[in-house]
């Protein structure tokens, strides 16, 4: 068959924004990996930094994005999960209901510093957890929520309203038919898109800047209520703010690289569980 | 013999939203008896038998006016449990639902509700529904597959002992061999047969020679009202109305 001219300069166009697209992230990936590959060794990833941070590890940084990352995880699930059931099974379609969607869907645009100052209002000084991983953990909770809501709900969506039926065809109340016969369904679908909302939050830096990450500890936190360090912090601090940033260049890469890793770590365990939910539901 | 009402139907209209889907609709269904609902698409079949178990409940903005009455009990009095009813009146759906869980866990959903069987009652009872539904010489060594792996007729046939396994006293049936071969109906048409002796059937089908073949009683709907309803032979041989005739005969629909 032959194609018209349109048809040609139409795919041109498109696989040419494909390949760029495609150029262009390779070419980032490729530099940072490159250049900080050098940098990671054994003593990278368990020791503390030293010197003025010139040498030495970012332990204390993967700790502190581990940790608060899991606070995160323990206050926004949960949360997030419940108010996706209450959202997409019990709320009646109104107007109230648009809006709260609605407003679910702004919430996920705002930028994450708005986030970062409204936890430093209410965690910080109001609830007085202090600059603390308790008030940064919640703080990223608050900013990945909208992202959890939205995942649960998708995901509950794509659970057959025939489940629903046919649990209260046989006298399940609308609680047991959700609890036996569409959460579990649905749960691999919402662990998928809270693991990439977790991946977006633990690169954050702007949550976190004023409501506990620290520019340097001695020592490693001690309780939630501790200040700690987080590696998109830390590369901030060493890409910017450091007196010696060429010093600590291969620093830098190397915590990038590892802060990616941790990322691409994330998101590939959200792939599999994805692929294992759809195995499961084929049957 | 001596003929019970199950499910007495007086003066039901029925909306959704501000749409009059069912219009004054009065039906006696006689307890162990099939009593068969035909007529076009659309004309509110699958709607009244989804008013039978309050199954309407479900969907948005819809509401029903006028008596149902199931042993002399209205089942839209605001002290009836809907989960009460639809425990008393089970369901089989047009396209077979059967969960994403094992052949044996699909029939025990219903049992496990609220009573926590022993391990051997339950299998029992299992086994039972399973006989009642003319498939346990098929799936008995079959029991821990997925219900997925078993074909169209017999998910079907499985979607029937799941309800057959609470013990209802009515089962409602909304086209329940639509999807299925000759044969696979033809199982589902001989298993009514069995049924009837225990239970109290209402079955929706668009197949003219299926509703003569099973059912004792025939209910012809068109556009949301129930225009006759006679004996099955009466109504295929004789019919009252001459939009009755039509349709039966094809004339029309």
């Amino acid at each position: 068959m032959i194609k018209s001219w349109s048809e040609r300069i139409g795919f041109f166009l498109l696989t040419l924004a494909g390949i760029l697209v495609l150029f262009i992230l390779s070419l980032i990936l490729l530099d940072i990996f490159s250049k900080g590959i050098k940098t990671i060794s054994l003593e990278f990833l368990t020791q503390p930094p030293r010197e003025g941070m010139t040498k030495g590890g970012i332990f204390p940084a993967i700790l502190g994005t581990f940790v608060v990352s899991l606070i995160t995880v323990i206050f926004a699930v949960p949360l997030g999960m419940f108010a996706a059931i209450y959202l997409h099974e019990y709320a009646r379609p109104g107007k109230m209901t648009r809006f709260i969607r609605l407003s679910i869907r702004n919430l996920s645009g705002v930028p994450s510093i708005v986030y970062g100052l409204f936890g430093v209002a209410l965690f910080v000084q109001m609830l007085k957890f202090g600059t603390s991983i308790l008030s940064a953990g919640l703080t990223l909770g608050l900013l990945t929520l909208p992202w959890t809501i939205t995942a649960c709900e998708e995901a509950l969506k794509t659970v057959p309203q025939s489940y629903r039926e046919g649990a209260f065809a046989l006298g399940a109340t609308k609680w047991y038919a959700i609890r036996t016969n569409v959460l579990p369904y649905a749960v691999p679908g919402m662990l998928t898109g809270v693991i990439l909302g977790l991946s977006r939050a633990a690169g954050e830096t702007a949550p976190i800047l004023f409501t506990g990450a620290a520019f340097f500890l001695p020592h490693l936190p001690k309780s939630l209520f501790d200040q700690f360090m987080a590696l998109p912090y830390h590369l901030y601090i060493l890409a910017t703010q450091h007196q010696a940033i060429e010093k600590v260049r291969p620093i830098a890469y190397g915590t990038a690289l590892v802060l990616l890793g941790l990322i691409f770590l994330l998101n590939l365990s959200a792939v599999w569980i994805r692929y294992r939910y759809r195995q499961r539901m084929r049957g | 013999m001596e003929q019970k009402i199950k499910m007495f139907i007086r003066n039901l209209n029925f909306y959704y939203g501000n749409v009059l889907a069912l219009k004054n609709v009065n039906l006696d269904i006689l307890t162990n008896h099939v009593t068969a609902l035909i007529g076009p698409s659309g004309c509110g079949k699958t709607t009244f038998l989804r008013c039978l178990n309050r199954m309407n409940d479900v969907v948005e903005g819809a509401r029903a006016e006028g008596q149902i009455l199931l042993d002399g009990k209205d089942i839209n009095s605001p002290e009836v449990d809907p989960v009460q009813i639809r425990r008393r009146i089970g369901m089989v759906f047009q396209k077979s639902n059967p969960f994403p869980k094992t052949v044996f866990e699909n029939v025990a959903y219903g049992l496990r509700i609220d009573n926590p069987y022993v391990k051997a009652e339950l299998t029992a009872r299992v086994e039972k529904s399973l006989r009642d539904a003319a498939l346990w010489e098929e799936v008995k060594d079959r029991l821990n597959d997925r219900a997925f792996e078993l074909s169209g007729g017999q998910q079907q046939r499985l979607c029937i002992a799941r309800a057959l396994a609470v013990e209802p006293e009515v089962i409602l049936m909304d086209e329940p061999a639509s999807a299925l071969d000759p044969i696979a109906t033809l199982k589902i048409e001989e298993l009514i047969q069995e049924l009837k002796k225990k239970y109290t059937i209402v079955i929706v089908t668009h197949n003219m020679q299926q509703a003569a073949r099973v059912s004792d009683y025939t209910a012809f709907f068109y556009l949301g009202e129930l225009v006759e309803v006679d004996r099955t032979e009466k109504i295929f041989t004789r019919p009252g109305l001459k939009k009755t005739e039509d349709y039966i005969t094809g004339r029309f629909g």
